[in-house]
C-alpha cells in the first residue's frame, strides 16, 4: 500500500506578490505589425506592455493610403468604379453597388426591378465573401486552423461565380451608374443556388467545429467587450454594432433595392464580446443564404439598366453602331462622364463590414466636387485604444480578427 | 424641419437633395450637436469631414452626419470655419468620442485645427508631412518631399530616402531586362538551363539501379 504524504509548499500567492516588486520591470513598447499574419493586412499596432497586459494601444493606418478622394476629383463617376473594387477588396461588388446607388442618388434615377434584384443577389453574395473570410481568419487567429480551409473552399467556388458573373474574381466593377455592366450569363442563377445550398451544411460543421469548442470559448467569451454605449459613441456599424446589442441594420431600417421585400431576421449579440461577434456574423451567413434564394425565386424579368437615364448610361452597342444620336451620345458619357445635377447627397448601405457611405457634393457635370468615403473599417478601429487597453497581449490578435476590419477601405 | 428652426434661431436651411440639412454658425455648434444628440435622437456620428470652397470666403465648411438610431433618419450640419488659411473649427470629440478619428482625418487632409481635441496629429499621412492633399490648389500628382520625417533624422541622424518608385518596396521594376532590375538574376549558379540537366543525368540512373 503506498501511503498519501502531504507536502507543505506554503502559500505561493503570497511569496509571489512579496516577489512582485523584485520582478517588476520595464514597461515595453512593441511595434505589431505593419506585416504582421493577425493584422490582416498593414495596421500597425504599437503597443505599451507592463509585463502581459497592453497599458496603451495606438493603431498606426495609413499605409494603404492612395488619396482615392483626391482621385476621385479628378475622374468621372463611371471611371471611379474600378476604385471602388479596391475599398473592401473582401466583397468588392457590394462596393461597386453602394457607389453607384450614391451617384443614382444624386441623379435622381430609379433602376429597373431586375437590375435591382441582381445587384442585391450581388451584395448578399458579397456579405458571404466577406464573413467567410473573416470568420476563417478569425478562427486562425484564435488558434484554429482547420475552420480556415472550409470557409476557403465555400468562398473560392463563391468567386469562381463572380468570375463568371463579371469577368474577374475580386475587381469586379461590375455596375455602371444606371445600371451593370452586363446581364447575369444563362444558367448562372441555377449555379449560384447550388453553390449556397452546398454551403448551408459546412456553416453547421463550422459551427460544430467551434462554437461550442471549449478551446475557442474560453479564448473569445468576455474578450473585448463593447458596450451598447461605447459602440454608439464610437460610430460602430455592422456586425460589430449589432453583437453589442443594437438591432441596427440599415437594410431594414432604411431599406434601399427593395429589402423590404425579403423575409430575414438580424441576429443581434448580448454582451458584445468577441464570442458575439462570431455568432452574428454566422448567423448572417445563414440570413444571406435565405435571402438569396428568394432572390433567385423571384428574379423579375426586364432590362437591367435605366432605359431613360440619357446622359448617364451608355446606350447599347448595336445602337451606338447604327445611330447618329446614340453614338454622340456613348461619345459624350465616355469623354465628360455621365452627368449630374449640383447638390449634396449622402447615401449609406449595409456592407458586410458596417455602414459604407458616400458624400458626393457635385457641381454639375461629369465630375464630383468633393466625395468623401465614410468607411465602416475606419470607424471600427477607432475603437480600438480603447479596447486593448488593459488586455492580455495575447487577446490583441482575437480582438482583431474579431473586429473583421480590411485596410483599403480604412486607408482609402 | 420647421420645429427645428424655431427653436434655433440660429440654424439657416442647407440645399440638400435627400436628408435635411442645416448650417450652423461655429458658436453655437457644440450645443446644438448636443441637443440633437441628447434630446432628439439623433446618436450616431456616421462622418466628419469638410469641403474646401477653394477661392470663396469661408472658404472651409465642417460637415456632420448624423444618424437617429431610433427613427432611422440623417441630417447634415455644416459649418462655416474661421480663417481661410489656417481654419479652425470646434471639435466634437467630447459628445462623440469616435470623432476622434474623423477629425484627425480632417486635419491630415484639409487642414484643419479642432480647438480642443485631444491628439490632434496626421492619420492616414505620417506626422511632418508638409501638404494637406485635399486641398484644392494642392495638384494631383502631388509634391515630393523627403521620407518619412524629422524625427527620424534628428534621433538617428539617418537621412531617410523614399524607395525607387518602381512598385513600391516588395516589387521588382518592370523596366529593362530581368537580369538589369534583379541582381540576383546575375548569379547563374541556379539556372535550370545549364545546370539541372546535367544533374539530372548523373543522378536519375543511380536511382532507378537501386529499385
Amino acid at each position: 500500500m503506498t501511503e498519501a504524504k502531504e507536502i507543505s509548499i506554503g502559500d505561493i500567492g503570497a511569496r509571489g506578490a512579496a516577489a512582485d516588486e523584485e520582478f517588476a520591470g520595464d514597461k515595453l513598447t512593441i511595434n505589431m505589425g505593419p506585416s504582421h499574419p493577425a493584422t490582416h493586412g498593414v495596421l500597425r499596432l504599437n503597443l505599451e506592455l507592463d509585463g502581459e497586459t497592453v497599458i496603451s494601444c495606438d493603431p498606426v493606418i495609413g499605409y494603404l493610403h492612395r488619396g482615392d478622394e483626391k482621385l476621385a476629383e479628378n475622374m468621372t463617376y463611371n471611371q471611379f468604379i474600378p476604385y471602388t473594387d479596391r475599398l473592401d477588396y473582401i466583397g468588392p461588388v457590394h462596393n461597386n453597388v453602394t457607389f453607384a446607388m450614391a451617384v443614382e442618388k444624386l441623379a435622381g434615377l430609379e433602376v429597373p426591378a431586375r437590375c435591382q434584384s441582381i445587384r442585391l443577389l450581388c451584395c448578399e453574395l458579397a456579405r458571404l465573401q466577406s464573413h467567410l473570410l473573416g470568420c476563417g481568419v478569425y478562427g486562425m487567429d484564435t488558434g484554429a486552423l482547420t475552420v480556415f480551409m472550409y470557409t476557403f473552399t465555400e468562398r473560392e467556388k463563391l468567386y469562381t461565380l463572380m468570375e463568371e458573373l463579371t469577368g474577374a474574381r475580386f475587381t469586379t466593377s461590375y455596375t455602371r451608374i444606371g445600371g451593370l455592366a452586363r446581364d447575369i450569363p444563362d444558367g448562372w442563377l441555377g449555379r449560384v443556388l447550388k453553390v449556397v445550398n452546398e454551403m448551408e451544411p459546412v456553416l453547421d460543421e463550422i459551427d460544430k467545429l467551434l462554437s461550442r469548442n471549449r478551446i475557442f470559448y474560453d479564448r473569445t467569451v468576455g474578450v473585448g467587450v463593447i458596450s451598447k454605449e461605447d459602440a454608439i459613441a464610437y460610430g460602430l456599424t455592422g456586425p460589430n454594432l449589432r453583437a453589442s446589442g443594437v438591432p441596427l441594420d440599415l437594410r431594414k431600417d432604411a431599406p434601399y433595392l427593395g429589402y423590404e421585400q425579403y423575409d430575414f431576421d438580424v441576429p443581434i449579440g448580448a454582451n458584445g464580446d468577441c464570442y458575439d461577434r462570431w455568432l452574428v456574423r454566422m448567423e448572417e451567413m445563414r440570413q444571406s443564404i435565405g435571402i438569396i434564394r428568394q432572390a433567385i425565386e423571384r428574379m423579375p424579368d426586364g432590362l437591367w439598366y435605366a432605359e431613360d437615364a440619357r446622359k448617364i448610361f451608355a446606350p447599347r452597342k448595336e445602337k451606338i453602331l447604327t445611330s447618329m444620336e446614340e453614338l454622340i451620345q456613348n461619345f459624350m458619357i465616355v469623354t465628360e462622364g455621365p452627368q449630374m445635377p449640383s447638390g449634396e447627397v449622402y447615401f449609406e448601405a449595409e456592407n458586410p463590414k458596417g455602414a459604407l457611405g458616400f458624400y458626393i457634393v457635385s457641381k454639375g457635370g461629369g465630375v464630383p466636387y468633393r466625395m468623401k468615403i465614410r468607411s465602416p473599417s475606419f470607424c471600427n478601429l477607432s475603437i480600438l485604444p480603447k479596447l486593448c487597453q488593459g488586455s492580455m497581449v495575447a487577446d490583441v490578435p482575437v480582438i482583431l480578427g474579431s473586429l473583421d476590419f480590411v485596410l483599403g477601405e480604412c486607408d482609402r | 424641419m420647421t420645429e427645428l428652426l424655431a427653436r434655433f434661431s440660429f440654424l439657416g436651411i442647407r440645399e440638400s437633395l435627400d436628408h435635411s440639412a442645416y448650417n450652423c454658425p461655429q458658436a453655437e455648434l457644440l450645443g446644438f450637436l448636443k441637443a440633437l444628440q441628447e434630446q432628439l435622437g439623433y446618436d450616431l456620428l456616421m462622418d466628419v469631414t469638410a469641403i474646401d470652397h477653394y477661392e470663396t470666403s469661408p472658404r472651409f465648411e465642417v460637415v456632420y452626419h448624423l444618424f437617429s438610431t431610433s427613427t432611422h433618419r440623417w441630417i447634415r450640419i455644416a459649418s462655416p470655419c474661421s480663417g481661410d488659411e489656417e481654419p479652425k473649427a470646434l471639435s466634437v470629440v467630447s459628445l462623440w468620442p469616435g470623432a476622434n478619428w474623423h477629425e484627425r482625418e480632417t486635419y491630415d487632409m484639409l487642414g484643419i485645427h479642432f480647438e480642443g481635441h485631444p491628439d490632434l496629429r496626421r492619420i492616414l499621412m505620417w506626422d511632418g508631412y508638409p501638404y494637406y492633399p485635399l486641398r484644392k490648389e494642392f495638384p494631383l500628382a502631388g509634391h515630393e518631399v523627403d521620407l518619412p520625417s524629422a524625427e527620424t533624422q534628428a534621433r538617428t541622424d539617418v537621412k531617410v530616402m523614399p524607395a525607387p518608385m518602381m512598385g513600391g518596396p516588395f516589387h521588382a521594376g518592370q523596366e529593362g531586362t530581368m537580369r538589369s532590375r534583379e541582381p540576383r538574376a546575375d548569379d547563374e549558379s541556379w539556372t535550370e538551363v545549364k545546370k539541372k540537366a546535367a544533374n539530372q543525368a548523373t543522378e536519375a540512373t543511380p536511382r532507378e539501379f537501386k529499385r
